[in-house]
């Protein structure tokens, strides 16, 4: 049988103060996915975007499980690519703005064969080459 | 009545799992090939549309995937078995009670759900499983897991259903059997279907109206039970835990012809320890261990041989390196010079639970060394993956390892084979 090894302490003389404020390490993993089941990463391609703050390499932890809602970064997919846009609701249109101001805001409308794949929660960057 | 069973499928799971990733081909026909990228294991809509048959050998369809016309993956088990794993855990919010039947099916006890709106609830866990793995799912419901079978194929046939069926009135049962042929039911095999038909059983509701003697008579209790089922009464319980494994077997195909026994040796300890794996996870332990070797039968211009040897071996394990030993001593006494092999493969029979292994008298093998050992090798193989860790015999190169020239990335299991995703 496997004892928790600080139980052995006990017979041995005085319990450790600690004993009782065990806690686990933080998890980033756990910090980071609230719904392991519907979450999913990708890598960013692209040449970086101040505007978004998301960088060349940076992985995004997507949730699918989510609803777009105004405001949130989103990833979708669009004329054949996976691209990440911020969903806007502005008069009750659905908007895909862009991160690049050269890039036209793009109206959601229910023709287009155009899906929101999944809301980013994480942005992980790397400030520095390590 | 009170049972009510949910069976809940994917439909065309492996293509689907490719189009989470690859939208571009919604719509398109999409086919995955088999180890070894021999022959079609898996079709979308669109590729059954197009008459590819479930098995058609690769190289018949080579020139549809040339030109374009059809997408052909070799099978990504990795991606596969992740996405699996992801619609199972998503079912299982919806009721504790779940029976994983294969990769891509899975029967749900609604047993407590018979007052709420069913159809309604059904849906609900058809469009969850859509948001949150992208694999669309039918689903059968009904008082008995035979019954809910039926739904479940009339719910993908009708358009009507759109992939949800829910049969619980008496009057729906009955039609559903009447639209459901005798050979498409669950557990009625090609020649019982065929020895129904010659006595004008065409549908499963003529089925039905069998009587309880002499299907006994003709399909054994197994016929009965069925029978049961399909009246609405149920006579299997959900299996929530499958039961051990009776045999083991891994071997696959080379991806070229391999002629030399040190290949040979390679492949048989790789699929030695797969096996010793599977035991360990399973909690239990092998004594006889079987190794096959063959050439390639379809061949007409290769010598052909085909061997096997099995081996008891002392003591009952599921240690890598004892059934990498034994294998590799079947394998010595069957391997002939001057054959080209395509495969081998590695069987693990007589197993029992670990913790009933019977020591040998003169035993030389530290089991305790050994079973501490490759708990630290299945921690790291955990940690980083298969094979980091492994017994030399398994070699490096693996030159006769699987041909898959269309593999898709390991977008959920590979840090750097994530999916792309731009910023514009």
């Amino acid at each position: 049988m496997e004892l928790p090894l600080y139980a052995t302490y006990i017979a041995a003389g005085f319990p450790s103060p600690a004993d009782d404020h065990l806690e686990d390490r933080i998890d980033l993993g756990k910090y980071l996915v609230q719904n392991p089941t519907s979450t999913y990463m990708m890598r960013v391609k692209g040449s970086s975007m101040v505007d978004a703050n998301i960088h060349e390499g940076d992985i995004l932890v997507i949730d699918k499980s989510l609803r777009p809602a105004d405001g949130l970064p989103v990833v979708c997919f669009l004329d054949g690519e996976f691209t990440v846009k911020t969903f806007r609701m502005i008069d009750k249109k659905a908007f895909l703005m862009p991160a690049n101001p050269d890039f036209k805001p793009i109206e959601v409308t229910e023709d287009m064969d155009m899906r929101v794949w999944g809301v980013v929660v994480w942005v992980l960057h790397k400030p520095q080459k390590l | 009545m009170t049972s009510l069973y949910a069976l809940v499928d994917c439909n065309n799971f492996y293509a689907s799992c490719e189009r989470v990733f690859n939208p571009t081909l919604n719509g398109r026909p999409v086919v995955v090939l088999s180890n070894n990228d021999g022959c079609v294991i898996a079709r979308s809509t669109e590729a059954k549309e197009l008459g590819i048959p479930m098995g058609q050998p690769f190289f018949q369809i080579r020139n549809l995937v040339e030109s374009g016309q059809v997408h052909a993956f070799s099978s990504n088990y990795a991606l596969y078995g992740d996405m699996s794993e992801r619609v199972m855990q998503t079912l299982a919010q919806f009721t504790p009670n779940v029976e994983v039947y294969s990769i891509d099916e899975c029967f749900l006890d609604l047993g407590d759900f018979y007052s709420i709106n069913l159809q309604a609830y059904a849906r609900e866990i058809k469009r969850t499983v859509w948001r949150w793995t992208g694999i669309p799912v039918s689903l059968g419901v009904a008082p008995t897991k035979s019954l809910a079978k039926v739904a479940n194929k009339l719910a993908k046939k009708s358009e009507k259903a759109n992939g949800v069926l829910v049969l619980t009135d008496p009057h729906h049962i009955r039609k559903a059997l009447q639209a459901t042929k005798v050979e498409d039911v669950w557990g009625i095999g090609g020649r019982y279907a065929r020895f129904l038909r010659k006595r004008n059983v065409l549908t499963a509701y003529d089925f039905t109206n069998l009587s309880e003697s002499w299907v006994r008579q003709h399909m054994t209790v197994v016929g009965v039970r069925l029978l049961k089922e399909l009246r609405g009464e149920p006579c299997l319980e959900l299996e929530e835990a499958p039961p051990p494994k009776k045999g083991i077997c891994t071997s696959r195909s080379f991806g070229k012809r391999v002629n030399s026994l040190d290949e040979m040796q390679e492949a048989t300890a790789t699929y030695a320890a797969r096996c010793a794996r599977k035991l360990r996870q399973q909690k239990s332990c092998a004594q006889l261990v079987t190794v096959f070797v063959t050439t390639n039968t379809f061949s007409e211009h290769d010598r052909q041989y085909y061997n096997s040897k099995t081996v008891c071996m002392p003591v009952a394990t599921n240690s890598d390196m004892e059934l990498i030993h034994y294998a590799g001593i079947a394998l010595k006494a069957i391997y002939r010079d001057g054959y080209f092999y395509k495969k081998c493969g590695v069987i693990v029979t007589g197993i029992i639970p670990e913790n009933q292994v019977q020591l040998a008298l003169l035993d030389t093998v530290d089991r305790q060394k050994h079973a501490k050992l490759m708990e630290v090798v299945d921690g790291l193989t955990d940690r980083f993956g298969r094979s980091k860790v492994r017994v030399a015999t398994q070699g490096t190169d693996n030159t006769w390892k699987l041909k898959s020239e269309y593999k898709s990335p390991c977008y959920t299991t590979k840090i750097g084979e994530l999916q792309q995703v731009w910023v514009r």
